[in-house]
Parts: C-alpha cells; structure tokens; sequence
C-alpha cells in the first residue's frame, strides 16, 4: 500500500520508533524549557543524539541473532578488560573514574555491560541443556559471571552498577526457568544481609541517602532537599501542570538535577500528572513492545535476550520513577530516553536495537526434538 | 525422596511465556503504584505542595517604614530623614575583594577601624545578605563609587534614609537618639522588621517613649528569587506607611539658642509657658550629637563622650538633682505669707542667725529687712528666723505644690524628683528627729532639699502666674489649668521680691533686660557642694568642687508669659553664671537680633558655635586634624 515509501524504510520497525519518538520527544520538550526555551545545552544534544543513535540501532536491527550471539562473549571479555582498565586509569590518575575517553566519544564500561551482562546470561542458557536447568550447573556459571564484573563496579564504587548487572542476571536466569526457591531463597537473604552491608558495606554518604529516603523531612535543606524538591515539584504541578515553560521549580534551580535524574519532576511540574501518565502510558507500550518480541521469538537466546533487556530498560524506569516520587532513595539513575545524558542513552538504545534485532529475527525453533 | 525432572525445551518454553507474563504483571504494578503515588503527590497534596513551592519562589523584602518627624510648636524640623547614600558589598558577586575594599576605602575616605569591620563582616558573611560598607554618604561620594560600578562587581550602592537633627547636640537630651535593634529587643518581639538592614528604633529620650507613634507601617516587596538567591524580578510591592509625626511644645529656636548659651558651661535652661505648661525650652549641655548615633557612633567618640567630666550623657535639665539654694527663697516667703508672717514685719540683719550656740551665717550684713527685700538681697537672716517662727513643715507643702519632689507624667525615659524634707521624712528615711537647724538649712534651699531644673523651672512658672500648671511636652488641647491655693496678695509679695532682685537694688541688677517695656524677675541661687571649709567657700579651686549658679526667672514681670530656670554646674554663683545666660535667653524670645548678637561675641571668645567646638575637641581627642566641616544640608 505504500507505493511511495521505499521498501527498506516501509519494513522499519515503525511501532517502536514511534514509541521512542514519542519520548524523546516530550523529553526535549521538557529539556527545551528547563534551559529557559532554549535548545542549548540540552534539547539540541538530546535530540542529535537520539537520531544519530537511531541509524545505530537500525543499523543493529540487521544484524542476525547469530552474530549477537557470537560475540556476546567477546564483547563481555573486552568490557571486563575495559573495567580493568579504568581501574587501572584511576588508579595512576589517582582517583575514582568510571570512563575512557576515546576522543570522539566517552565510553562508561560500567554502563555498557549492562545490557552485555543479559547477552553473556541468555547466551548461557541458551547452551545449557534444558534437564541441567535444576541442577547447581545452572547456578555457579551465573555467579562466575557476576563476580568481576561487580568486583571491578563496586571499588570504583558504583554500587548502583552492581545491583543493576545482579538484576539482569537474575532476569534472565528466572526467565530460563531457575527453580523458584532460588528466588524466595535470595529475597530472604536480602532481607538478612542489608542491613549487614548498610551498616558495614556502604559509604557514609550512601547510608545518608538510605537514611534520607526513610524520612527526607529530617534534613529538608541537605541531602534529603533532592527528594523533598522533587515532590514540591510534583505536587504542585497538580492535574494539569503550571504549563510548557512557567515551572518555577526547575527555572530557579530548586530542582537539583532537573535535566537528568529528576527530569520527570520537571515534567510533571510543567505537565502535571496528565504528562506524567503520557510517559508512563510510552514506557507501557514499550515494555508490552519488549515481552511481545520476547514471547514471539523462536529462539531461546533470542526470547532471553528480548525479556532481558526489556527488564534492563525497566529497571532504569522503576529505580527513576520510584525515586523521584519519593518512593525510593537517591540513586543517580536517569529516566530512559528522557534525561539528558550520552551514556545512557547509548546504553538504552543498544537494548533497543538488539531487541529490534530479534524481532526481525525471530528464527525458528531449535532442539524441539533434543 | 525426590525423583529428578527430566525438562525438555517444550517444558522451558512454556515457564519462560509464563514467567514473562509474571514480569509483565510486576512491571504493570509498579508502574500503577508510580502513577498512584503521583496523583496522590499532585492531587491529595497539591494545595500544600503549591504553597510550598511558592514559598520557595517568592522572597519576601521589608520595606522599613520612614520614621515621624518631630516637628516644633511652630512646625519648624526636629528630627527629620534624610534622603542619604549607602554602599553595601553582595560578597556572592565580589570577584577581588581585597581590591574592591581597598579600592572603596580609598573611595569613601574609610577609617582603618571600617576598613577592618568590612574585612571581618566579609569572613563571616554568606550569600546575597549585603555587607554595610558605608551609609550616610552624600551625593559626591556615592556618584564616585557610582561610575566606577563597572570596575567593581559586587559592590551595590543604594539610596536610604537616616535619621537627621538639624540642630545636633542642642537636641540630643531632649530628643534622644536612635540606633540598630539589639539582640536582647528582638528576642521580646520578633518582628522580622527589627531586623531589616538599615531599621533603627529609639535608644533614649523621646524617640525612645515615642517609639510606637513614630516607627509606622513596614512596606513589602515580593521579588521572585532563584534557588541561589538572585532575584530574578519584582511581583508586588506594598507601600510602606511612615511614622507620624510628633509635634512638640519646644519653640526650636529658643531652645538651640539656649544650648548655644550655656557655651563651655555644664548647665541647663528650662522655660516653661507659665499659662499653658508647655514646655518650651529644655537644653542641656554638653551633650552628644544624636546625629552620632543614629550612624552608629564611632569607637573613638564613645571615649570621649565617657571621659568628659561635665557628663554629655546625662540629661541635666531632668535627671540632674542640685541643691536649690537661695532660690527656694520665694517658696519660703509664699508659706511665710500663708502661717500669717505680715510681710512688712523687719528683721534685722547682723551678718548672721544664732541658732543655741551655733551662727548660722548671711553673705552680707542687710540690715533691717522686710520679705521683699530679704528676697532682693537675698538676706539669709530673715529667712531663717521667719522660716524658723513657722517651721519647716508648714514650708514643705507649699514647695510641694509648686512641682518640687513631684514627678510628672511626661514621656521621658527617666526623670529624677529629688527631695522635699520634713519630719516625717526625716524619720522615715533616718529615723531621727526633724530638728531648727535643718529648718534653717532647708530654708535657703540647702541641706536635704534637692530638685531639678525641670521642678525648678516649673516653680518659677507656677509663681509667676498662680496657675497649677502642669508640664507639657507634646503639643494638644489641654483643659485650662486651675489657679494654685495662693491669695494673689501673696503672691504678689513674693513676685515684687523677685522683681527687685533684677530690677531693684538685688543680687541680678547686671541681667536686667536690654529690652524697652520688658523686664525680667528672678532670684538667684548659690548651691554648696560641699561642706564650706576655711577660707574656700567653693569660689575657687578644682571645678568639681566649685558652688553651683542657679537662678529661677519670669517675664514679663507686669504680664507673666514665661518661667525659666538655669542652673549652671560649679557655675560658683547665681547671679555670676546663671542670671546673664537667662537674660540673653529671655531677650531672645523678644528681640533675637540683640541676643544674636551678644551670643556671636560669646562664642567667638569660646571658639565657635557648638559643632565646630566638639569638631575640634574630636579632633585633639584622636590626635587627628580637625576634619573638613560637612556639608551644610540646608544649603
């Protein structure tokens, strides 16, 4: 029917495009007036940024699942050399540092091994016969897995980062059908161990934040100001919002961090909670988008992968939104294709394009008759 | 027991769909427990958290209200405000503070003293809260620090007002003057406008009483202010309400020209309207300059101001007690008249009284004398014996109900009302009895009698129109004041004697009135401060130590308008220091050309008019050239 359209670009995963339009969109939007109606600094980045990673992950939407299965374990020595050596970079600089800078662009390792993390797990798996999934053979290579990674994450520290490449591992490993009792099992061990680890594991400043969380009234002008801003900011956006550009919360500053971890009270202030339940509705269709290409795909790696990043996506949502809504602690997480910021946004669209990837590839089924 | 599974990828494929079913499920959840918590945040809450986020936008300034003027009976100025300069430093935006502060200092001709204050306050400082460089500037300075503003980020200069008294120190006892809110003050009240930059309340005198009439209504602006204190712009402003202002009953120039008078002398000139009670005149001298401290008065000046031994801190005219010496004379006589003495009755005068074995002496040998002359000459002889015939007792009331011993309802901080002695006094305060010699001690006004200029002035008042006067200070109708107990035949007596003591052949025949069909009567008054002793009879030697000049007047002696008191400290006599300062004050009122004229000679000899002598004493106080004269703010 679209004798105009050109083949290649008819057979473009439209749906989700439009999707991640959508949010970028709204998302400069809201960068656009948190700058005071201006493009720079945000807004005109954000968006060259979506478009130029957009050809990437169309790019990356050609690819065969073969391939990505391929190097999954490739690209998951090299970011682990790659951690290795910002560690490495730190320590002769003399000081923590999450990045290597290659010039053109800067590489956060850390970050990038989030969606590799799911990758390495589906990819496991995928090779592990279905009648081992019960045994401790489905278990201890998971654990393997995580160790450096987390190891190399936590001294930096990035404590955020660790519990991010845990949660695509467990993801996944539920996904293929771990028994639940690992599951209840890790639930209760949470429960035992954290308060071990805030009182012996964390920093001084993350146990502020933990602290904060739990009352932010306590300390409105210090740590706990972020959260206390951010509802301020929310509540008095109301139904309808105060409108596009007259958000006195993020236009005087009040709103630490207005253009990346709380972007959405910026939104919510300006757009109230109409807009609030216009991103959450994309993020809904996004993940129904994710958990479809998933359950649609003949593969096993490739359904994996698929719910796995979806959740990799998802968890940056929840650990945002909650926090932003106060239902959560700070943690310098941003909201996907929302908050201004090259690293994650890089790292969100490599999900997407891998997830589009398997979409376009849903492959047919192996091993039915093993 | 357990058998173990054998799973196939059938088996897999089917937990994985319901697994990522079950994520669907829990991603689902959160994402409703995000949009409940929201709506909840921006519905149920939505009125606290918009008053939360106004409060957070809008910045509330006070607008210090402009201070009510004191204005004169005739409305000439008192205490005004001055439009006036200040330079103030926003430490955020101050890029070179030792230059920027070098560079002002240089600017405003700065003491080391400031420069230091400016130093400290800048250390401790934070933010957009202004730190005070200099205020009370006048134009040329401020347009120096003006045109260089470009050169000199984070310095802001504004326009105030401060407080001005045009007359200085003439005023500074009457008036009082006013300063910064103190720690203790705001603590009583915490009206956020105590503590706006630039609000001064009352410290002393009227300012102080008046407080409530003169402060007004504070002004608002609403400015809307980033998280970091920049204001970004102005939403509403309030006006402010000034303070009213206060009229009072002084005649301003009467009373700067008796400021002036009282020259080098410790003193003060009260003058009453003896119809009405308005006070008219009430200088004391030497005195601070207000105007000092409503800039906040200068380390330097403090010590100087402490270390005068004539006291500029005292208000004399109110808190000053002296012993009334012979000018309780016509008290006597009035109460003399009263318990039936017949004021033609002699006695004679033989240079002194004998009380038992005891001489109580007279200044001179008078001969035989009837009341007014004993008043004329003031003849201590007479008095004692007739103030012994009827007893002090029966003298006390009458000096009661001309003021003496008496407070009055004015609004000053503090006034002092001394002593009218009599037995009961005696015994209550010394438990000993009343005795002759302290009838003939209090008598001629010394002993355990003291009183103020005030009290004295208003006796003078009161004699002089046989009206119960009472004391006034702020202008308003008043209901007529009632005659006092006295016949007018007695008064009359008592009012010739003082005549005669400037007109006759008295003690003050030198301060007649220069004036045709105007004359003045008075008495004279002489007060021990110690013990006579020897030869010295507190005529000579240390000044401390030196007899007090007083003197109590009235004019015009045919038709009585004004009562006056002057006493001058250590002035060694009545007629000697007080009498001429009342006569050059008097003959004000009626010819201020010839009073002009006798009090220009005055100050010449004395080294200038009052502002150019406390000008000098600064100067040699600090070791310093006297400063540049400021510019005169009437010109």
């Amino acid at each position: 029917m679209n004798g105009i359209v050109p083949a290649p670009v008819a057979a473009l995963p439209w749906r989700v495009i439009f999707i991640l339009m959508a949010l970028v969109g709204f998302g400069a939007a809201v960068l656009y007036s948190a700058a005071g109606g201006h493009f720079d600094p945000w807004a005109g980045k954000h968006l060259i940024r979506f478009l130029v990673l957009l050809g990437m992950v169309i790019i990356m939407s050609r690819m065969s699942l073969e391939f990505w299965k391929s190097i999954t374990f490739p690209l998951y020595l090299l970011l682990l050399l790659m951690l290795v050596a910002v560690e490495l970079l730190g320590f002769i600089g003399g000081g923590s540092q999450r990045w290597i800078n290659l010039g053109i662009i800067t590489l956060q390792p850390s970050e990038l091994m989030k969606p590799v993390m799911v990758l390495a797990a589906a990819w496991f798996f995928d090779r592990l016969p279905p009648n081992r999934i019960l045994g401790i053979d489905a278990v201890w290579p998971l654990g393997a897995l995580l160790l450096l990674p987390s190891a190399l994450v936590i001294i930096q520290p990035d404590f955020d980062a660790a519990i991010a490449y845990a949660f695509g591992l467990g993801v996944v490993g539920f996904m293929a059908g771990l028994p639940l009792i690992y599951f209840w099992g890790a639930g209760a061990a949470i429960a035992i161990f954290a308060p071990l680890v805030y009182f012996f594991g964390l920093k001084p400043y993350q146990q502020d934040r933990v602290l904060i969380f739990l009352n932010p009234e306590n300390d409105p002008l210090g740590a706990g100001y972020h959260i206390t801003q951010s509802k301020i900011a929310i509540g008095s956006g109301g139904i309808f919002g105060k409108g596009f550009g007259n958000g006195t919360q993020s236009h005087l500053d009040y709103l630490p961090e207005g253009h990346t971890d709380f972007v959405f009270a910026t939104m919510a202030e300006e757009w109230g909670i109409i807009g609030g339940f216009f991103i959450l509705f994309l993020y809904f269709l996004l993940m129904r988008w994710g958990l479809t290409v998933a359950m649609e795909s003949k593969t096993r790696y490739g359904q994996l992968v698929a719910a796995g990043l979806t959740c990799t996506i998802f968890f940056y949502i929840m650990i945002n939104l909650l926090m932003v809504v106060g239902l959560a602690p700070v943690a310098g997480i941003p909201l996907p294709f929302v908050s201004h910021g090259g690293s994650s946004m890089l790292t969100m669209m490599l999900c997407v394009g891998i997830i589009m990837s398997i979409e376009r590839h849903p492959g047919a089924k192996r091993g039915q008759f093993h | 027991m357990k058998i173990e599974k054998q799973l196939t990828s059938v088996q897999l494929d089917f937990t994985f769909t319901r697994r990522a079913a079950f994520v669907g499920g829990v991603q689902a959840t959160i994402g409703l427990t995000v949009a409940a918590r929201m709506s909840f945040i921006a519905v149920a809450d939505n009125e606290k958290y918009k008053l939360l986020a106004e409060s957070n936008r809008v910045n509330l300034t006070i607008i210090p209200p402009r201070r009510g003027w004191f204005i004169d009976r005739f409305g000439k100025p008192i205490a005004t405000n001055r439009a006036d300069f200040r330079v103030d430093i926003i430490p955020d935006r101050l890029t070179n503070k030792d230059e920027t502060v070098q560079t002002l200092a240089e600017l405003l001709a700065l003491s080391t003293d400031d420069v230091d204050r400016i130093h400290r306050e800048l250390k401790n400082a934070q933010g957009f809260q202004p730190v005070q460089v200099a205020d009370g500037l006048d134009y040329d300075r401020f347009a120096a620090v003006s045109v260089r503003l470009p050169d000199l980020p984070g310095v802001s200069p504004r326009q105030g007002y401060s407080r001005f008294y045009p007359s200085g120190a003439a005023v500074g006892h009457l008036i009082g003057y006013i300063g910064t809110v103190s720690a203790e003050e705001y603590q009583k009240n915490k009206d956020p406008l105590l503590i706006t930059p630039g609000f001064k309340v009352g410290k002393d005198g009227l300012e102080k009483t008046l407080e409530d009439r003169l402060q007004g209504k504070p002004g608002a602006q609403r400015t809307e202010v980033t998280a970091r204190g920049k204001i970004v712009r102005n939403l509403t402003t309030r006006p402010e309400t000034p303070g009213k202002p206060v009229q009072l009953t002084i005649d301003i120039d009467l009373h700067n020209y008796a400021a002036r008078r009282l020259g080098l002398e410790s003193g003060s000139v009260v003058i009453f309207d003896c119809l009405t009670g308005d006070i008219i005149t009430m200088a004391s001298m030497p005195c601070y300059d207000p105007n000092s401290f409503s800039d906040g008065i200068g380390r330097v000046e403090w010590k100087m101001l402490n270390s005068d031994d004539h006291i500029p801190m005292l208000n004399k005219a109110l808190q000053g007690l002296y012993p009334p010496g012979s000018t309780l004379k016509p008290v006597a006589g009035l109460a003399m008249l009263r318990h039936g003495v017949d004021p033609e009755e002699m006695v004679v005068c033989n240079g002194g009284y004998r009380l038992g074995n005891r001489v109580f002496k007279c200044l001179g040998r008078h001969g035989p004398v009837n009341m007014t002359t004993a008043i004329m000459k003031s003849c201590n002889t007479y008095f004692y014996a007739m103030g012994r015939r009827i007893g002090y007792d029966n003298i006390a009331p009458v000096a009661r109900e001309l003021g003496l011993g008496q407070e009055f309802s004015l609004p000053f901080p503090s006034q002092r009302y001394g002593t009218v002695p009599d037995s009961a006094w005696k015994m209550r305060k010394y438990d000993q009895q009343w005795t002759e010699s302290d009838t003939l001690n209090a008598v001629i006004g010394q002993g355990y009698v003291i009183a103020s200029p005030f009290q004295l002035g208003l006796m003078s008042a009161r004699i002089a129109s046989g009206l119960d006067i009472q004391p006034e200070i702020l202008m308003g109708k008043r209901a007529a004041p009632k005659p006092l107990s006295f016949p007018k035949a007695h008064l009359d007596v008592v009012r010739e004697g003082m005549n005669l003591v400037v007109n006759g052949d008295g003690t003050a025949v030198r301060s007649r009135l220069p004036l045709e069909g105007i004359a003045m009567a008075g008495k004279t008054g002489t007060a021990q401060v110690r013990r006579i002793s020897g030869s010295q009879r507190g005529q000579s030697g240390e000044w401390k130590y030196r007899d007090h000049g007083l003197f109590v007047c009235f004019a015009p002696v045919d038709q009585p308008r004004y009562g006056a008191a002057v006493v001058i400290e250590h002035g060694m006599g009545g007629a000697r220091a007080a009498a001429p300062i009342a006569k050059d004050v008097l003959t004000f009122i009626y010819d201020r050309e010839r009073a002009m004229a006798s009090l220009e000679a005055l100050e010449a000899g004395w080294g200038g008019n009052i502002e150019k002598r406390m000008g000098a004493k600064y100067a040699v106080f600090q070791n310093q050239p006297a400063p540049p004269p400021p510019l005169d703010p009437s010109a």
